[in-house]
């Protein structure tokens, strides 16, 4: 090892070894830092390339954990070298590597390679609500007779507490066919869907559902999960729909497990 | 969110039965284990749980994990507290911390000799630094932070590495006897990383474990290694803990439990992770070690008594 390459008796340089470490790490066309070798000054190149390929790998390997459907859809080879960019252009800022991942849906639809599945991203999304969901905190849902309390007139005042784990996403392809179709341990057949698909995706106890969200629903949904009185939800999904179903929704939110508690607003 | 709050809510009562750990052999749990643990559990044994898989808000790892602590001793390994690393230690990642510890009251709590964020990246693996007197300081204050913020003292791991820094002036084992010393924590002995590391720098095991102090050894490690080869062409080899413990590191082991007695000792098996009763035989196996040791020490210990 050159000398002028030894900072230790420097205080400035003290403790660079961290960022000299680290600037090839995500980057394969850098050599090992000057401060390492192996013992009795043997070469390091194949030494560095233990951690650099320990990083990407089990960070791909986490992504991989984290989209199985993704997975299924494109194919390990094709995921893995995606999956390989998207860690270095954005490698994770947290150690909780299940919220890793959050920034992975926008990528793929950035990705060159995918433009031939518009529908990929989406499926990516749904994935990543579903593994929020799967962490989220525990809560009992407002069970399905609680609304019977609230008297008639005062239904349109009405506010929902969201369950932590309730997320509502909105696709212009058939998500939730596709998702439910690669999340099975089973061959996947042709997928006949082409239509728009919304999902709700909840957890009442310890198993996600992800459902379907009829004509409407998800603005409703999201207007509810905003804040907004029933009343209010309720217009904004009619001003979207006339198809809409008011009854239908309710009773399907609260069938899922999607809020906590009710109350009237004002 | 402040990772704070949920502990100082905690009650001092105990939520858990308190389960002794003294010369069990674990393993690490994985949660597609989680049904034939509860069928066909050891009888005596302990589970050994990364933290940051735990760090989530609710839904099935915590019910899990729960299910386990109830009728067997935790081990809490934290993966990526960064303590070997030359930055301030994340307060909200301590906090987090400090709530799995109170909540799920382990037996055991361990973190590493290595570093995995810096900066804002969080680069999932462990990685190495320099042995000198400034970095022994550092460190010090990043141990003394954990154990104050835990209020208890951990137990440090030993690493596996694949390379050495130019500057380093002290010995792992001289790096980690002074922080012993000062910071009066315990000490996880990983067997395999002590082989891994001496097979790769080319030094003896048993002369670093000669040097290590044993003493205050509070857990041993076990796992599988993967073989490569280096720019030389020379054997390198690599912390895979992807299949059984290799004959070599039984061997060390025995050597390190003769002297020592029976510790509390896991298998760890993370990647291509078998069917349970595979990982229950290999624990099994390091329980027959313990007992063989631990039958001679109290018959030594008898022995003195009447002496």
């Amino acid at each position: 090892m050159p000398q002028d390459e030894l900072q230790s008796g420097d205080l400035g340089h003290r403790f660079d070894y961290a960022a000299a470490f680290t600037a090839g790490l995500l980057d394969p066309d850098r050599v090992p830092p000057d401060a390492v070798s192996g013992p009795n000054g043997k070469a390091a190149v194949k030494r560095y390339a233990v951690y650099r390929n320990n990083v990407t790998v089990s960070l791909i390997d986490a992504l991989a954990a984290s989209f199985p459907a993704t997975l299924g859809i494109t194919g390990p080879d094709f995921f893995r070298a995606m999956a390989r960019f998207h860690i270095r252009e954005t490698p994770p800022t947290s150690p909780l590597l299940f919220e890793y991942g959050h920034d992975f849906p926008d990528f793929i639809e950035r990705y060159d390679y995918a433009r031939p599945m518009p529908w990929l991203a989406d499926v990516a999304r749904l994935e990543r609500a579903w593994l929020d969901a799967y962490h989220a905190a525990d809560a009992e849902p407002l069970a399905c007779v609680a609304l019977g309390s609230i008297p008639p007139e005062r239904l349109a005042d009405t506010v929902f507490v969201p369950h932590p784990a309730t997320r509502a996403m909105r696709s212009r392809y058939p998500v939730v066919t596709i998702f439910a179709a690669n999340r099975r341990d089973r061959p996947v057949g042709r997928i006949e869907a082409d239509g728009p698909e919304d999902a709700l995706v909840t957890r009442p106890g310890l198993e996600v559902f992800v459902r379907h969200l009829p004509p409407g629903g998800a603005a409703f949904l999201d207007r509810l999960m905003a804040g907004e009185p029933l009343g209010a939800a309720a217009a904004a999904a009619f001003a979207e729909t006339a198809e809409f179903d008011l009854a239908a929704n309710i009773a399907g939110l609260l069938q899922a497990g999607a809020f906590t508690a009710a109350h009237q607003g004002g | 969110m402040n990772g704070l709050a949920p502990a100082s809510r905690i009650s001092k009562t105990s939520r858990f039965p308190a389960h002794p750990i003294a010369g069990l052999a674990g393993t690490s749990f994985k949660h597609e284990h989680l049904h034939a643990i509860l069928g066909d559990g050891p009888k005596d044994g302990f589970f050994e749980v990364h933290a940051e898989n735990y760090m989530g808000a609710g839904g099935p790892p915590h019910d899990a994990l729960a299910r386990i602590r109830r009728d067997y001793p935790v081990s809490l390994h934290g993966v990526c507290m960064s303590i070997g690393g030359p930055r301030p230690l994340d307060k909200v990642h301590l906090g987090r911390f400090k709530a799995l510890v109170d909540r799920y009251e382990p037996a055991l709590v361990s973190e590493h000799l290595a570093w995995s964020t810096h900066d804002t990246t969080y680069y999932n693996d462990l990685l190495p630094l320099p042995y000198t007197p400034a970095t022994v300081s550092r460190v010090a204050d990043h141990i003394d932070e954990l154990q104050e913020t835990i209020g208890r003292p951990i137990l440090l791991e030993n690493p596996s590495t694949y390379v050495l820094f130019a500057e380093s002036t002290m010995s792992e084992t001289d790096f980690i006897g002074a922080l012993v010393q000062r910071t009066g924590c315990g000490l996880l002995l990983d067997v395999n990383n002590v082989f891994v590391s001496a097979t790769n720098h080319g030094y003896s095991a048993l002369s670093y474990l000669a040097d290590f102090p044993l003493a205050h050894v509070g857990e041993i490690h076990l796992a599988g290694h993967a073989e490569q080869e280096d720019d030389e062409g020379d054997l390198l080899l690599i912390d895979s803990h992807d299949g059984p413990v290799a004959d070599a590191v039984w061997k060390l082991f025995d050597i390190v439990i003769g002297q020592c007695g029976p510790l509390p000792t896991l298998i760890e098996w993370d990647s291509a992770i078998p069917d349970w009763p595979v990982l229950k035989a290999e624990a099994a196996a390091a329980q027959t070690i313990l007992d063989h040791h631990g039958d001679s020490h109290q018959v030594f210990g008898k022995a003195h008594a009447a002496g």
